[in-house]
């Protein structure tokens, strides 16, 4: 026992306070340049590049021209979009991974009103009841989850997971109906395209940035929201102060699935025209961290989205430009957020040195 | 310690953005003295060249992992090699999906300042048609698509290859493989079976293994084969489980029109043999693979740069053929293949071309029935509209004609001798 005694720790660790805000933000912004830094070296002794030409390509497949300004804007809104989707479970603790399966529901039920309604009806009309279907399908895709969540206790990272290769599979099989060529590809439809006001992602970029809003104001001034939260932080709690828990699990996936619904009707509506099983593209899990890092304020959620797309959409045409496999993408996006996750720690903790706490004393 | 904390990331991140703008504007340089030095040595450079600013954009469905889109950079680096186009005069786009962002990177191609633009998957059509409204002084071809020739679009090209013909000489090599097992005694089953696995019950997938398996029975007249599909145009896994699960219900011999490993790899494990697609897999299955038939896209690319190079039209729906050497086989593999197929494949092939060999020839008795009766004539859905209409009669003259009246297959006759194992795709 004396031996350990005398053999002091170089460092400990200790829990902080609460951060500034300002302060907290510097660190997580050096840990982006930091992890910048070390992709950038990383290219440097692997591919050889010069670090500088990353960041360069980095700027010019995101911002250098007006149109990929535009497509990063675009992007950007489809990812917060679902991000917006699946706060308020995630922020309930109710693990919602089926936004893939909710959005791609709402996909297919927007192009079965553009097949069969396609031409019978004023395109106005007809994007109403793309809109109002979607919603609804992706709203039945997320409730189904949360009735069985709420009733019998079921898991709901399972059960949402599974409703993903359900939804998967039922794409797959209308494509086999509605193509009797056989090649499953559906191609563009001509009816229900979201009128182009502006520019043509200008009406997509403009309903998120007002969900944006929207989700905000729901979350922290809504009675909602508050219950959201209570239950989020204990469900004891909340049967305590008089909250039906499961009405609110059940109501809050309701406006998840909703919002899922209205991602999936932009992308039909005002970009694909069509629908394909990967039409999602992986984005209903992506937008998960996001949420995730923004600590699930909407507004913070515009930045991490955009940290996300601008890494994917910069990378993709660094990785084109040197002829290296599009994989590249998902390597940096992974050392980029394992720098700004780990970066939490010197957010939480401090590093006290111990010889330097021996002098103070 | 907070302040010292904070002092130090301020200065690290003050540091950073001093290295990157300074570094960024020597880069700028460097690189714009390049270009200049660039265009300086093309325009010495011969004829073809003298097109500096001519710039060719590919749009490829994955990347160099699935064996189709491989299959189309091979043709991209043999043409520009071909043609002495720079790297900067070549931008391909990987992973682009058949959706918006089809057309959106399209038309970031055309902010890149290129002048043909070239899409290679089915998908991928009507975005492309999207963007060749649009932007109408820019070429737009599509490999596999069939809405070129009734679209009207000056400015829109679709592109096949007469790929039954090499799939046929690929048959011909199984047929003589199985022959070889047959008299060795190794048949699995009374009569020789192939094993084929397809991606969707799709007129190019019934086109490819109808002609593979008619190869075959032009050398080995008994043999049947069973069709499994993935559903899917690239699922590894799928494929070799298909694979795996032909081989077991007894099939001497696979082949596939799938674009990944997965049935080849599956077939060198239980020492199968294959006839592959798309290029040959003979390093990662010396044992097995006997050959493979592909399209070399090398010659189109050729034709779409030269043409739009010298302002000429690019062919509206061009059909690549043995002759313009679009279809070709790879190289047999002696350690797999039967003794003497590389020269009956030589022979096949001067027949085919000089016409006397037929694919899907429907005058010789009993090589093409369709529920025991012959297939005397046939309406094909050539023209794409929204019903599906079977609209053009395509069998005359004793044969049925593919891809003359469009590039795309249009083939989709279930023949006795093939068995379906699961049609719902």
């Amino acid at each position: 026992m004396a031996n350990v005694k005398k053999h002091e720790p170089l460092f400990h660790i200790v829990k902080r306070d609460r951060m500034p805000i300002w302060q907290s933000l510097i660190i997580r912004l050096a840990a982006i340049v930091l992890g910048l830094l070390f992709c950038g070296l990383l290219c440097n002794i692997i591919l050889d590049v010069k670090p500088m030409e990353l960041y360069k390509t980095l700027y010019d497949g995101v911002f250098g021209t007006e149109r990929r300004i535009w497509k990063m804007a675009k992007d950007l809104a489809v990812l917060l979009c679902i991000s917006l989707a699946v706060t308020p479970a995630f922020k309930m603790k109710f693990w919602n991974i089926g936004a893939e399966g909710q959005v791609l529901m709402s996909c297919l039920a927007a192009v079965a009103c553009t097949i069969y309604f396609g031409g019978k009806m004023p395109n106005w009309v007809l994007l109403i009841c793309m809109a109002a279907a979607s919603i609804l399908a992706g709203m039945i895709w997320a409730v189904i989850p949360a009735i069985f969540k709420a009733k019998w206790d079921t898991n709901e990272t399972l059960f949402t997971l599974m409703m993903n290769y359900v939804a998967t599979q039922l794409v797959a099989y209308f494509l086999i109906v509605w193509v009797p060529s056989g090649s499953s590809s559906l191609g563009e439809q001509a009816f229900g395209h979201m009128p182009i006001v502006y520019h043509r992602y200008f009406i997509l970029v403009a309903v998120v940035a007002v969900l944006t809003i929207f989700m905000y104001i729901y979350l922290n001034y809504f009675k909602q929201g508050y219950e959201i939260s209570v239950v989020g932080e204990s469900q004891k709690t909340a049967c305590y102060i008089g909250i039906n828990v499961k009405t609110v699990i059940i109501r809050t996936l309701i406006v998840s699935g909703a919002l899922c619904g209205i991602a999936g009707f932009l992308i039909v509506s005002a970009l694909d025209h069509s629908v394909t099983t990967d039409a999602v593209g992986g984005r209903g899990f992506t937008a998960i961290m996001v949420s995730w890092l923004a600590k699930f304020n909407p507004l913070i959620m515009v930045a991490t989205s955009f940290l996300i797309v601008f890494l994917q959409q910069g990378v993709y045409e660094f990785a084109n430009d040197y002829g290296i496999s599009t994989a590249f993408q998902n390597i940096i996006v992974g050392i980029i957020l394992f720098f700004v996750i780990g970066c939490e720690f010197f957010i939480n903790y401090k590093i006290m040195f111990t010889r330097k706490e021996v002098a103070k004393k | 310690m907070k302040k010292l904390l904070s002092i130090v990331l301020a200065l690290i991140m003050l540091v950073s953005c001093f290295a990157l703008a300074a570094c960024g504007d020597a880069n700028n340089d460097a690189k714009d003295t390049d270009a200049a030095t660039d265009t300086g040595a093309a325009d010495t450079n011969g004829e073809v060249n003298a097109n500096a600013d001519f710039k060719l954009g590919v749009i490829l469905l994955h990347d160099e992992f699935s064996t189709y889109d491989l299959n189309f950079m091979n043709g991209v680096e043999e043409a520009k090699a071909a043609l002495g186009l720079t790297d900067e005069q070549v931008i391909m786009k990987k992973n682009i999906p058949e959706s918006d962002a089809c057309y959106e990177a399209a038309c970031d191609l055309v902010d890149e300042g290129c002048n043909v633009i070239f899409a290679d998957s089915f998908g991928h059509e009507t975005y492309m048609i999207k963007a060749a409204k649009e932007f109408t002084d820019v070429q737009f071809c599509h490999a596999t698509g069939t809405m070129a020739h009734t679209e009207g679009l000056a400015n829109f090209h679709n592109a096949f290859a007469s790929i039954y013909e090499g799939r046929y000489l690929a048959g011909v090599a199984a047929g003589l493989k199985l022959n070889e097992i047959k008299e060795a005694g190794a048949l699995k089953g009374d009569v020789p079976k192939m094993g084929y696995v397809g991606a969707f019950t799709y007129a190019e997938v019934m086109s490819g293994y109808t002609s593979f398996y008619l190869g075959a029975k032009s050398v080995c007249p008994d043999v049947v084969m069973d069709v499994q599909f993935t559903g899917s145009w690239y699922d590894e896994n799928a494929e070799k489980s298909a694979a795996q699960a032909l081989i077991a219900a007894g099939c001497d011999l696979i082949s596939q029109h799938a674009d990944s490993m997965g049935a080849p790899t599956a077939c060198e494990e239980a020492n199968i043999p294959n006839v592959s697609y798309n290029g040959s897999t003979v390093e990662d299955c010396p044992n097995t693979f006997i050959v493979a038939s592909r399209i070399n896209w090398a010659p189109y690319f050729e034709l779409i740069c030269k043409n739009t190079m010298a302002g000429e039209a690019i062919p509206t729906d061009y059909t690549g053929t043995i002759a313009t050497g679009s279809v070709v086989l790879t190289d047999v593999n002696a350690q797999a293949a039967a003794a003497g197929t590389a020269e009956k494949l030589e022979e096949v092939k001067a027949g085919l071309l000089d016409g006397s060999v037929k694919v899907f020839d429907t005058a010789t008795e009993g090589f093409i029935t369709v529920g025991g009766a012959a297939l005397a004539s046939y309406m094909a859905d050539v023209d794409t509209d929204a019903a599906y209409e079977k609209d053009t009669e395509v069998v005359a003259d004793g044969y049925f004609h593919e891809s003359e009246f469009r590039s795309a297959p249009y083939f989709d006759v279930q023949i006795d001798g093939i068995t379906l194992l699961n049609s719902a795709y």
